[in-house]
């Protein structure tokens, strides 16, 4: 009780002290390691201007190489580390992000100044691991709400072929933010990884505000899933790996599949070459392996990515549309595979 | 004095332990997970009874939490509408007890548990109410990648795969359960220390399957009880989506056991199966996994009580089997494949043996039925397996 009160009274004090003495709105750390959940996205001082996302100091944008379908959702994200603290990079796993840091992802439809929010979703690194939970943005979009238990909004949006669309839209409840981000039970991030950063000067933009520690120039780099000059595999791989992966590892959500499509990944029967399913149930849709060499249409992998329903969808959660260009791409991918001998 | 502290410890963990009432009503879909994820270690969350009409799959993950309804006729959480998620109710805590409710309709599974230990479910039922329909979901009850569980006393109808699925878990009991139009009633996979007892089980195409397949993080499953059970009339046609291994089973298979090390299936009331009471096989697609053993190894089947079986066999040339065992094909089945004595094949019933003479991976239509003798070592049961006592005062 004692530590709560000291906590809220921190927060008075650094909120009436940025209003009062300094001219730049600064991160409430506060709001990042202290127990509960602030009710309003406001509450953090991630944003100088909040219905601009304008970043506060030590707030950084970035983006991923390749990255989630998310229902065609344009996605803003940031990184805050704290002052006197820094990431340590890793060549292959997620930086090590120190206490007090947090991972800002909000998901909108529209470019530029036509971008309307719709949810923020934060991932905060407290001194007992990662929480990660969501904020629902109001009509307005001059800021966003708690929203612990996840909802539904109808949403309208153009994708980018022309076509235009109407989903109802799933924001997460907390539960499910943890599906997609738990390895063996512990909340992970999953985007902030050299690979999918490590383009644009973004390691070193990183570096020079002073977020991360250092960034090596022999950092790796998946190749981006819809540059065509890049080899087929490479863009496939990077495609199911920022898509499935998540879930598809021996620690995640889907440990039992025994489908593993991390993009180091080998073994062919492994990363669903051959591979019966276990536990599809009508995922299967008639068909008898995740990937049939040569033959996509009959693979359950571009089945499950062009089925809208929950029953037979994969990724399980947050796809009311199908990817329709993911869905070219690994067919591709799938059909320029030698077939197999006939089994049975 | 040791009795006094356990008491005096028991009240005082119970002082912080509070009961969340989620009544029937609009919004049940908010209100319910909001209670699913503000529920601390050794609360309640009482589902009221009445229809809870739901969008989206529900999840607990919060260890030591009892989700308990009205009754699994009186609390119903309907799936008919559901947008996303690919099961009702996910759990991945410890501790968990699941009684007296219903799930209904979901679009993927009913209820999953993975990762949740020592997880009891009691007095729950799931159903697809349209009757076995291939767009069912798959699994009804969904235990996986877990050990210590306890599945009592639940009913599940309709499951497009298995009604009630146990997977690579260990130290399982299912019990008292009843299990009906499902494609599979009961079943056991890559799991290790399983008894199953006292469950009825009718009217699926298979009644219950205890399976080992390859290519999985765990495999070898075996030490299992199959008993005490009436498993009866699984006459319904086969609706698995093809491409899952379920799809396989022959509508009116009693009791399947393929592949697995150590399988005692003893004292079953087995009657009605139109294609066999039970059935050895080994796995028989083609694999690739070296650390895999397709073959089905020490599996003793005794003192069973056969009624009427092998009387319509849903397999090629079944028409051909009961012609030429006058009526009715015998009611044990093994497809042939591998040295029964090496194998440790057992079957102690005074009743006929059917052997298919399928070399590995042979197809079915490539039999060479006749009447063999299975008489494998008698080899001692696995211990029951006992658990913690808590999980069981749960479970009254």
């Amino acid at each position: 009780m004692k530590r709560i009160g000291a906590a809220l009274l921190g927060l008075a004090v650094l909120g009436f002290a940025a209003a009062a003495a300094r001219p730049v709105p600064q991160v409430v750390d506060a709001a990042i390691t202290a127990e509960g959940y602030p009710a309003k996205l406001s509450d953090y001082g991630f944003f100088a201007d909040l219905a601009k996302r304008t970043p506060a100091p030590r707030v950084i944008g970035y983006d991923l190489e390749t990255a989630l379908f998310s229902d065609y959702t344009v996605k803003q994200r940031f990184i805050y580390v704290p002052a006197g603290a820094k990431a340590a990079y890793d060549p292959a796993k997620a930086f090590g992000f120190p206490v007090g840091s947090a991972l800002i992802k909000t998901f909108g439809y529209g470019a530029g100044a036509a971008f309307r929010p719709i949810e923020t979703r934060l991932l905060l690194r407290r001194a007992s691991g990662w929480v990660a939970i969501p904020y629902v943005w109001n009509a307005e979009g001059t800021d966003a709400l708690l929203k612990r238990a996840g909802t539904r909004l109808a949403v309208a949006f153009t994708d980018p072929s022309g076509k235009p669309r109407q989903i109802s839209y799933a924001v997460p409840n907390q539960n499910q933010c943890k599906d997609c981000h738990a390895l063996s039970g512990q909340i992970a991030p999953i985007g902030p990884k050299a690979r999918y950063l490590n383009h644009g000067g973004q390691l070193q933009k990183l570096v020079a505000a002073g977020l991360l520690d250092r960034a090596p120039a022999d950092a790796p780099r998946v190749a981006r899933w819809d540059d065509v000059r890049a080899p087929l595999d490479a863009r496939a791989r990077a495609y199911l790996e920022i898509n499935c992966a998540h879930c598809h590892n021996p620690a995640g959500a889907a440990s039992n599949s025994g489908l593993f499509l991390e993009l180091d990944r080998k073994e062919a029967v492994t990363i669903g070459i051959g591979k019966r399913p276990v536990a599809a149930g009508r995922g299967s849709g008639g068909r008898e392996f995740a990937i049939q060499p040569g033959n996509a249409g009959a693979s359950i992998l571009i089945y499950r990515l062009r089925s809208t329903d929950p029953g037979i969808a994969m990724p399980e959660l947050g796809r009311a549309t199908a990817h329709d260009e993911g869905i070219a791409l690994l067919s591709q991918w799938i059909d320029s595979m030698p077939p197999a001998p006939a089994t049975d | 004095m040791i009795r006094t502290i356990a008491v005096l410890l028991v009240l005082a963990s119970s002082a912080h332990a509070k009961t969340i009432d989620v009544p029937a009503g609009p919004n049940a879909q908010e209100r319910l997970q909001e209670a699913l994820l503000d529920a601390r270690p050794g609360d309640v969350v009482q589902i009221g009874p009445g229809r809870f009409e739901l969008t989206d799959g529900l999840s607990l993950d919060v260890d030591k939490v009892t989700v308990r309804g009205a009754g699994p006729d009186k609390t119903v959480l309907s799936f008919k509408g559901q947008l996303g998620a690919g099961e009702g109710l996910l759990v991945t805590s410890d501790d968990v007890v699941l009684r007296s409710f219903a799930v209904e309709d979901t679009k993927g599974d009913g209820i999953k548990s993975k990762d949740a230990n020592r997880i009891v479910y009691k007095d729950i039922r799931v159903e697809w109410t349209a009757g076995p329909k291939a767009s069912n979901g798959a699994y009804g009850v969904y235990p996986v990648s877990s050990h210590t569980i306890l599945v009592d006393g639940v009913t599940v109808k309709g499951a497009s795969d298995a009604g009630i699925y146990v997977g690579q878990s260990e130290r399982i009991v299912v019990r008292n359960s009843t299990v009906s139009q499902n494609v599979a009633g009961i079943e056991i996979e890559n799991s290790n220390h399983a008894d199953v007892y006292g469950n009825t089980a009718t009217g699926n195409t298979g009644g219950i399957l205890v399976f080992d397949l390859p290519n999985l993080p765990r495999m070898n499953g075996g030490g299992v009880r199959v008993y005490g059970n009436k498993v009866f009339a699984n006459d319904t046609p086969n609706f698995a989506p093809k491409g899952n291994i379920v799809a396989t089973v022959p509508k009116g298979t009693g009791v399947l056991v393929m592949a697995n090390d150590g399988v005692h299936v003893f004292d079953n009331d087995l009657s009605e199966n139109a294609t066999a009471n039970v059935m050895i096989i080994s796995y028989r697609p083609k694999f690739e996994d070296a650390k895999y053993n397709p073959y089905p190894r020490r599996i003793i089947v005794s003192g069973n009580r056969h009624g009427r079986a092998g009387f319509a066999p849903d397999v090629p040339g079944g028409g051909f089997l009961t012609a030429a065992f006058g009526g009715n094909a015998p009611p044990v089945w093994w497809d042939g494949t591998g040295v029964p004595a090496e194998l440790g094949l057992r079957v102690a019933d005074q009743v006929p043996v059917l052997g298919l003479g399928l070399a590995l991976g042979a197809p079915t239509e490539s039999a060479k039925p006749s009447k063999v003798e299975l008489a494998g070592a008698e080899v001692p049961q696995p211990a029951a397996v006992v658990l913690p006592a808590e999980m069981e005062a749960a479970a009254r």
